[in-house]
């Protein structure tokens, strides 16, 4: 090399003078002539037809300006290095760290009592008869002590219903309990509820224990109401002004919400994302209805197709992006745990975007009857009569319930890793796995990918962000920040 | 810039010791032994117990006096030097006001990077270590923190743990920052000494230079070099030891630089901070300059992408060594005051700089060569918060 000092040797002496080899790696058509690659550790390329061809039949040449890039993304490898095995590994392991901790979230389904009739929900009962529908303590006692076997070093502890807060003497209870027998672990405590019945009581003990709230807001108020009937269809006020009184006792982030899309949503995106940040919220998550509970029966009035869904996500998508534009920060939650995925190294912590499967093992459900559930779908199928998720009771010990119930055949049929049609997805690294979908919709927990609209969905939610990445800058930049 | 060393009349019969300085003439004669007495001007030297006599700036009052010249004046109590009289040589080897103290090691390294600034000399300089060894025990206890450096103090193998034990005795509150090129540590059992050397707050830089080996090793002039150096982070990491990655910015690692900040973040999450370095135009870059200079206003894009996808992915990111009017102002929250202070200066062009308070400035060094691009600035600019929309 020419200015090089003699005693220096020049790049050449470093290259490596092999020919490369491929690591494992899927790839995916997008549009015209380009094609997304990705490699095991979730890095990825976007390669024209003929670089990809002449990638995977050894042809490229060193001095391609590719070659470098393929490299560092660990899509091929070649003499100058071994470390990419290290490398990968290392990305692998850590983009599955969360599995030593094991379970985090445990949800307590205090009762199954509720005051609304919501044309979504399977599950609740409007019902004055607490003997049969809420939760004992001693079936509580029995699930904190579960709770305590997880080797998670946080507990979050999930109150579900019904409405759980007609239950609230329980949450009351297994707060102070789970904060006596606690071992040394954040325990983070979170109500879900729709904030009708929010009591001053309720407030000043939430605000003694740092307990924070999820309720739902499906959008403007008549939407809303419709979605959510309750007698003097006041649903949206008190949820309105639920939510301001929880601000102002426990301030402004105490409270989050999630909104349920249904085929009346389906052409206000904008009027829904308006709603959310007229009432100061700086996410929204743009939710998929699933198809358990009332959504079936009543599918006809509530249900949609998955490509009238991806629309509606999209065109409120591509809303939020511009409100940011003009300055107003609001995220769009799935979007935002999809590019974690893509973007980041790390472990994600949305259980419904896992593989293997976030059932159970990310989260499980005490059932206000004492039976242990998966998740909350598998609980809300239960109802329905199908309790293929139910792992036990609470009388169980755990090593049955995880070790010797039917959870682990189910979360290792349904592994993307082993899935025909995920296997080679060049998604795979971005997306997750859902057996009980799967196993409802589909009769098995594998179920058939060409056919499915959960893959459906992800498979065009996941290309649309990528494809945003790529092609818009300015959106890109936008996404970025929501990291 | 400030001199770290002096020459003097040696004398034949003489002694070669460590001491720490001190102004207190009438310190009692039991807590003399590891004390030089400074005096200044003409004031008076009391004769007492002490190791040796210092006149900065002054005429001898006695024969044990040694005279150091005005440019020392800054020498204080509490500054640890080494006085050889047989070579005829003083060498300042702590300064106790210091935040940039540096023990340095070794002249020794196993690499040979084509801008290294400290060209490595394989020769017997274990007396070195015998000095540090010596002057740790006298550091104040308030020292904020000391620099490792060398050559590669990797080579001194147990040498080198036996430093940072003493360090963690002598020092507890003290943190410690190395400079290491990180193969060494491709031994899990390297590693997993230096962790167990007790250092409360340990933070060791590993320089990566690509992405990729063949630019890697090209540039530290070694064959496996980049396998060493990525095994070293991951077993630095297993061992919770604190990472900082150096990337130094110059002609023949800047056509990598944004694809290395996304590696990193890829595949390093784990570094505890990743700084981006300008070039030091001293030792071997000197000799290669023509291959390694580039003006960083070239580059200021290319840094500005690196810098804010590192920041975006929640990583720490610190600029070294680049003066304020070469980088994009938005990664101005990112740049570092971290030229050490005795090589610190500022160029004709940065008279009247309303940034200059702020601003890295050159190494002594850059007069050599430095950038066609710098700008005073005429006001005082708010740095922004950063934001990368
Ligand atoms: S579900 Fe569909 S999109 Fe997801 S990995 Fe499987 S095939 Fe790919
Ligand atoms: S002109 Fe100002 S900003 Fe530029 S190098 Fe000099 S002091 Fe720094």
């Amino acid at each position: 090399m020419n200015g090089l000092n003699r005693s220096f040797k020049g790049p050449e002496s470093y290259r490596n003078g092999s020919s490369y080899r491929l690591l494992p790696m899927k790839f995916m058509r997008f549009r015209d002539d380009r094609y997304l690659v990705t490699s095991m550790g979730g890095d990825y390329m976007f390669l024209s037809q003929t670089k990809l061809n002449d990638i995977v039949t050894h042809k490229l040449q060193q001095t391609d300006t590719l070659y470098p890039d393929l490299l560092a993304s660990h899509l091929i490898a070649d003499d100058s290095s071994t470390a990419h095995l290290d490398l990968l590994a290392a990305k692998y392991r850590t983009r599955h760290s969360r599995l030593p901790s094991w379970t985090a979230l445990h949800m307590f389904v205090t009762t199954l009592r509720c005051d609304h009739s919501c044309q979504y929900c399977q599950v609740s009962r409007v019902s004055e008869d607490r003997e049969s529908f809420d939760m004992t303590p001693a079936i509580a006692d029995r699930a904190i002590g579960l709770m305590f076997q997880s080797p998670s070093a946080c507990l979050k502890v999930e109150f579900q219903g019904g409405e759980s807060l007609l239950n609230f003497d329980l949450v009351r209870y297994i707060v102070s309990e789970a904060k006596r027998r606690n071992d040394g672990r954040q325990l983070e405590f979170v109500i879900t509820t729709n904030l009708a019945n929010l009591t001053e009581e309720i407030l000043s003990f939430s605000e003694e224990h740092g307990i924070s709230f999820s309720t739902s807001l499906d959008g403007p108020a008549a939407l809303h109401n419709a979605n959510r009937p309750r007698p003097g269809r006041d649903s949206h006020a008190k949820t309105e002004e639920g939510i301001e009184r929880l601000r102002q006792r426990l301030g402004k982030d105490a409270v989050s919400a999630l909104m349920t899309t249904t085929a009346a949503s389906l052409d206000q995106p904008e009027r829904i994302i308006d709603e959310y940040v007229r009432m100061g919220f700086d996410s929204i998550f743009l939710r998929y209805i699933s198809p358990y509970g009332f959504a079936v029966k009543s599918s006809a009035r509530i249900g949609y197709e998955t490509k009238k869904f991806v629309d509606f996500f999209k065109r409120g998508l591509a809303y939020i992006v511009d409100l940011n534009r003009r300055g107003i920060f609001v995220r769009e939650t799935y979007t935002q745990i999809v590019l974690q995925k893509i973007l980041m190294p790390g472990a994600s912590g949305y259980i419904d975007l896992q593989s293997p499967a976030g059932m159970g093992i990310s989260g499980i459900v005490y059932n206000y009857n004492g039976e242990v559930y998966s998740s909350d779908e598998g609980r809300m199928l239960a109802e329905m009569g199908d309790r293929t998720f139910r792992l036990g009771t609470v009388h169980d010990t755990y090593e049955k319930l995880f070790l010797d119930s039917p959870l682990l055949p189910m979360i290792h049929e349904s592994m993307l890793e082993g899935v025909p049609g995920c296997t080679d997805c060049a998604l795979q690294p971005y997306c997750g796995s859902d057996p009980v979908f799967h196993h409802r919709t589909q009769g098995d927990f594998i179920g058939h990918r060409p056919t499915s609209s959960f893959c459906e969905r992800n498979m065009a939610i996941i290309k649309h962000i990528l494809t945003l990445l790529e092609d818009d800058k300015e959106t890109a930049s936008i996404l970025k920040s929501w990291l | 810039m400030i001199p770290l060393a002096a020459k003097f009349q040696s004398r034949p019969e003489g002694r070669s010791f460590v001491a720490r300085l001190t102004n207190d003439k009438s310190l009692p004669s039991p807590l003399c032994d590891d004390e030089i007495l400074v005096s200044r001007g003409d004031e008076p030297a009391p004769s007492g117990s002490y190791q040796g006599l210092i006149r900065i700036a002054g005429a001898a009052h006695s024969e044990e006096e040694l005279i150091l010249g005005d440019e020392f004046s800054y020498l204080d109590d509490g500054d640890i030097v080494r006085i050889n009289e047989f070579a005829g040589e003083l060498r300042v080897l702590y300064r106790k006001g210091s935040y940039h103290n540096v023990l340095f090691f070794t002249e020794r390294c196993n690499s040979r990077c084509l801008m290294c600034s400290q060209p490595p000399r394989d020769v017997d300089d274990e007396y070195l270590i015998d000095d540090i060894l010596e002057a740790i025990p006298l550091m104040s206890q308030d020292t904020k923190v000391l620099c490792i450096t060398g050559g590669e103090p990797t080579i001194l193998g147990w040498r080198l743990i036996e430093v940072l034990t003493a360090v963690s005795r002598y020092l507890p509150d003290s943190s410690l920052h190395m400079l290491s090129n990180g193969r060494a540590f491709a031994y899990r059992a390297t590693a997993k000494a230096v962790s167990q050397a007790g250092c409360r707050d340990l933070m060791i830089g590993v320089p990566l230079y690509a992405d990729i080996a063949s630019v890697h090793n090209f540039v530290v002039q070694a064959r496996d070099a980049f396998d060493q150096t990525i095994r070293g982070m991951m077993n630095l990491a297993r061992f919770n030891i604190a990472l900082e990655i150096r990337f130094v910015i110059h002609r023949q690692t800047v056509s990598r630089l944004v694809q290395t900040a996304k590696f990193i973040a890829r595949n390093l999450p784990f570094a505890s901070q990743v700084a981006f370095m300008g070039l030091e135009t001293i030792g071997f870059t000197r000799s290669n300059l023509s291959v390694l200079w580039i003006d960083p206003w070239e580059y200021r894009d290319a840094l500005r992408e690196a810098v804010t996808m590192l920041a975006a992915a929640g990583m720490r990111v610190m600029v070294y060594n680049l003066p304020l009017c070469l980088i994009p102002e938005e990664i101005w929250p990112f740049a570092q005051q971290s030229i050490s202070d005795w090589k610190n200066i500022y160029m004709p062009e940065c008279a009247g700089c309303a940034m200059k308070a702020q601003c890295a400035g050159f190494f002594a060094s850059a007069s050599f060569k430095y950038s066609d691009h710098i700008r005073p600035f005429d006001t005082v600019s708010q740095l922004p918060s950063f934001s990368i929309i």
